[in-house]
């Protein structure tokens, strides 16, 4: 229990919040792949955080870092775009295409991106911190 | 003799103490500022220093001494000398979050700078001490 925890929690949220991004940047690079690897349209995923006690902390205290519970997958029906002459497209002639929401997207990355600088200042603090209470008394 | 410069720095050092917790709870706010149903923690730095200084506050952590391989393990852990609070959101979110970041960011950067100045204190005792030791 001393700065190296406030590390351990400001790196949990770096690591989580870029796993958020590498989700956000997979959506956005896919909203148009009508078919993934089982041949249905890819379906926008995102992450769910779920807070981490650190270790080592007492159990009355209420603090923790962040990891990631799971990525999952949006149950949004697929988006339906009307290209009869499309191979993959129905007796109607509507092609199901990807369920990703680029507006939404978009602003997700920007939030992640906003909390990752947030992170990055506590640890440049506490770093500051940590060095200046290391020479006291010179 | 030893032990008159100890309480002379005891004060400093538990109000250091309390600082740096205060940092690791804010920092732990700014972390899960995504999480969802997370509630934004934090305490009163004055009650805290008051009742840390005050000597032991409660009973210390007790486990069980286990003399058979089917006790039940059990620990009582002692509630600390810090008491808790939950922030008051000052507006609500859906996903249940009380993170306030520009409430967070404030509370985090003026507990800084009172960490650095409780730092430039101890500094200033410890010149005053060795001054006097030169004497």
């Amino acid at each position: 229990m001393s700065t190296m925890s406030i590390f351990q929690i400001a790196g949990s949220a770096l690591a989580a919040q870029s796993q958020r991004m590498n989700v956000t940047a997979s959506n956005l690079a896919n909203a148009d792949s009508v078919s993934d690897p089982r041949g249905h349209p890819y379906r926008a995923r995102q992450v769910v955080f779920q807070m981490m006690p650190v270790s080592g902390a007492g159990q009355a205290a209420p603090i923790g870092g962040v990891r990631t519970a799971g990525v999952l997958e949006s149950a949004a029906p697929p988006r339906l775009q009307y290209d009869p002459f499309h191979p993959l497209a129905n007796a109607a002639g509507y092609v199901a295409m990807p369920n990703v929401d680029v507006v939404a997207q978009t602003v997700d990355l920007i939030s992640a991106s906003r909390s990752y600088q947030a992170n990055v200042e506590v640890i440049n603090t506490a770093k500051s911190l940590m060095v200046r209470t290391l020479s006291i008394g010179q | 003799m030893i032990d008159r410069l100890g309480q002379e720095f005891g004060f400093y050092q538990t109000a250091l103490g309390l600082r740096q917790q205060r940092q690791e709870v804010l920092a732990s706010n700014i972390a899960n500022a995504d999480t969802p149903r997370y509630k934004a923690r934090d305490f009163d730095f004055s009650s805290a220093l008051r009742e840390a200084l005050g000597g032991p506050k409660g009973l210390p952590s007790v486990a069980l001494t286990l003399t058979s391989s089917r006790h039940i393990p059990a620990a009582a852990a002692s509630a600390g000398q810090v008491d808790w609070l939950y922030r008051q959101p000052l507006q609500p979110s859906l996903d249940g979050n009380t993170v306030d970041m520009n409430v967070e960011r404030v509370q985090f950067a003026d507990n800084t700078v009172r960490y650095q100045a409780g730092l430039s204190l101890i500094s200033q005792r410890m010149k005053i001490m060795m001054a006097a030791l030169q004497q």
